[in-house]
């Protein structure tokens, strides 16, 4: 028993890749364990938040105050403004001038109005807004509540028999949608912005630019865009709140940080996993024409 | 005192109450009573499950056997609506004070006020600087908690936790992390309160100047088990006798957590452990 012991004492040169193995078996099974049970707290969550939105229809008093509402759209999203708009405009102007030369071999070049206008209302605006707020908002709703479990705050609520889900998660769930819809709208217009300029650049002519693009740009198209974006709201905020509540009060801040870092992580799996299935069910229903 | 007390219904009935995390018993049958109007003061060793205890009193664990009563009515199988109507009746007030860090000290006090009662602004207002009064803490209402001491948060959380004037307060280690002047002014706040309000208090705490000022009665809890429960009195008696009048390992093993000595049973309890063996094992 001893020997074993003093085979896989740290400093002795063991089989390297066993130890590689075992440790990448152990993280993958870990992560399958988490990954259950956060897929049924996510819903149990999201469950009784709905609730709590659907009773706030109908009976006043639980209904989110408006400005406790305001207070959490400006937290989230008002500080995101910038950051995606750079982003947006980043890659409304790198994309075309990607695309630009094999196009321009085929004659083609103003299409890139067209590639830039889907790519920005169908994927690459609600998306990176998406990873954008997964930090913005994810990140500091998860450090906020992690903070206020391990403070007792949470506690304190229960004891005053007031609901966290209906006083913390209610208001910034609503503000993360809200907001991340608004700010998708934003990011639609910087990336054609952005593609604009690039055009200018490449010698194509604004109006023909303006017409392609408007060409491309259906009605369904944002639709879906803003529908994805809703969507990814949901999911960045409900593991936002979802794992800042699961702090345990004797974690401390460790707990904490491991709670931002892991929302920032399950919100980007989260948030390609969900536009996977939005594209496949969009094709399948012809929507992308 | 002492005879009131007696006549009166117990406010607070433990029966039985069992609890385990994972393979560790952290409370094992507990048996306690509280009377209306009277302080119980919970001692007990760090890790003894006096937290986990408090715990289960208010409603937020629930115990793998054994019941709590608060008000005549059994908790731990109660409803979240029928517990937080309960919960309406009583406060806590936390280690930290738990204030919402968010709102000011006014608007802490006035939470619970503005969601359970129909009172306007006005009069929400006036409770407010009357609850703060109490705990002297009238001035600093406009105040975020960060700008508080620790023995300010403290006050501040008291007088949230009285704002919807409750029948039973609970109050986690009252005197943890403040110095002695503000804890002490706290034990007496403790007993103001008491009195003026005519409320039941249950203190948990492990310091015994603490304990023996404010307490009517105590109970002393170790590795999840009610070692004594008496009146003030009788542990005072215990406390100031000698270790060798003293028949039982029970009795030596209080003696030596109230007057707080570095040797005795407590200590020669890990002291026993095979420090040798784990030792020779390593090697």
């Amino acid at each position: 028993m001893s020997e074993a012991k003093g085979k896989t004492e740290p400093g002795e040169q063991v089989n390297i890749f066993l130890r590689l193995l075992n440790a990448l078996g152990g993280a993958a099974s870990s992560m399958g364990r988490d990954f259950f049970s956060t897929f049924g707290g996510l819903f149990l969550l999201f469950s009784e938040t709905t609730l709590w939105v659907l009773k706030g229809i109908f009976v006043p008093k639980v209904r989110v105050k408006g400005e406790n509402l305001a207070f959490q759209m400006v937290r989230v999203g008002v500080r995101a403004i910038p950051i995606v708009i750079l982003v947006e405009m980043a890659i409304g102007m790198i994309l075309p001038l990607q695309m630009f030369p094999k196009l321009d071999e085929f004659g083609q070049a103003e299409q890139i109005a067209t590639i830039n206008a889907i790519a920005a209302f169908r994927e690459l605006g609600p998306l990176m807004t998406a990873i954008v707020l997964s930090g913005f908002a994810g990140a500091s709703i998860a450090a906020e509540l992690g903070t206020m479990v391990t403070s007792e705050e949470i506690e304190a609520l229960e004891s005053l028999a007031l609901n966290p889900v209906r006083f913390l998660v209610v208001p910034r769930l609503l503000a993360t949608v809200i907001m991340m819809v608004l700010l998708t709208v934003i990011a639609d217009l910087v990336m054609i912005v952005g593609g604009w300029l690039t055009s200018l650049q490449l010698g194509i002519d604004t109006d023909v630019f303006y017409q392609m693009t408007l060409e491309a740009v259906n009605i369904t198209g944002f639709i879906t865009g803003l529908v994805k974006a809703a969507v990814f709201g949901l999911l960045v905020g409900l593991i936002g709140c979802y794992l800042g509540l699961s702090v345990q009060p004797w974690q401390g801040s460790e707990g904490v940080g491991k709670a931002t870092t892991s929302t920032v992580v399950f919100s980007i799996v989260a948030i390609i996993g969900a536009d996977a299935i939005f594209t496949v069910i969009f094709y399948a229903y012809g929507l992308f024409k | 005192m002492p005879q009131e007390i007696q006549n009166k219904p117990p406010i607070i009935s433990i029966n039985n109450l069992t609890k385990s995390f994972g393979s560790q018993r952290v409370l094992d049958g507990i048996n306690l009573e509280v009377a209306e109007g009277e302080i119980m003061v919970v001692m007990g060793g760090s890790g003894c499950g006096k937290s986990t205890l408090l715990r289960h009193i208010i409603g937020s664990i629930v115990p793998d056997e054994g019941g709590v009563k608060l008000f005549d009515q059994e908790i731990t199988t109660m409803s979240e609506n029928d517990m937080n109507e309960i919960r309406k009746r009583f406060g806590i007030l936390f280690q930290s004070g738990a204030l919402f860090n968010s709102l000011t000290v006014g608007e802490n006090v006035a939470l619970p006020l503005r969601e359970h009662t129909k009172l306007d602004n006005t009069t929400i207002e006036i409770m407010v600087k009357i609850k703060l009064e109490l705990v002297g803490l009238r001035e600093h209402a406009d105040k975020m908690p960060a700008q508080l001491s620790g023995g300010m948060k403290k006050r501040a959380g008291l007088a949230r936790a009285i704002a919807l004037d409750p029948r039973i307060l609970f109050y986690d280690e009252p005197s943890a992390g403040l110095d002695p002047v503000t804890s002490s002014q706290v034990d007496q706040l403790i007993i103001d309160l008491t009195k003026k309000l005519n409320v039941t208090s249950v203190v948990v705490t492990h310091e015994m100047d603490s304990a023996f000022t404010i307490a009517d009665r105590m109970c002393m809890l170790d590795k999840g088990v009610i070692l004594k429960v008496g009146r003030r009195e009788e542990f005072e008696v215990l406390r100031d006798s000698d270790e060798a009048d003293l028949a039982g390992e029970k009795e030596k093993l209080i003696r030596q957590f109230l007057r707080g000595d570095a040797e005795g049973p407590i200590t020669r309890r890990k002291e026993n452990s095979d420090y040798e063996e784990d030792i020779l094992n390593r090697i």
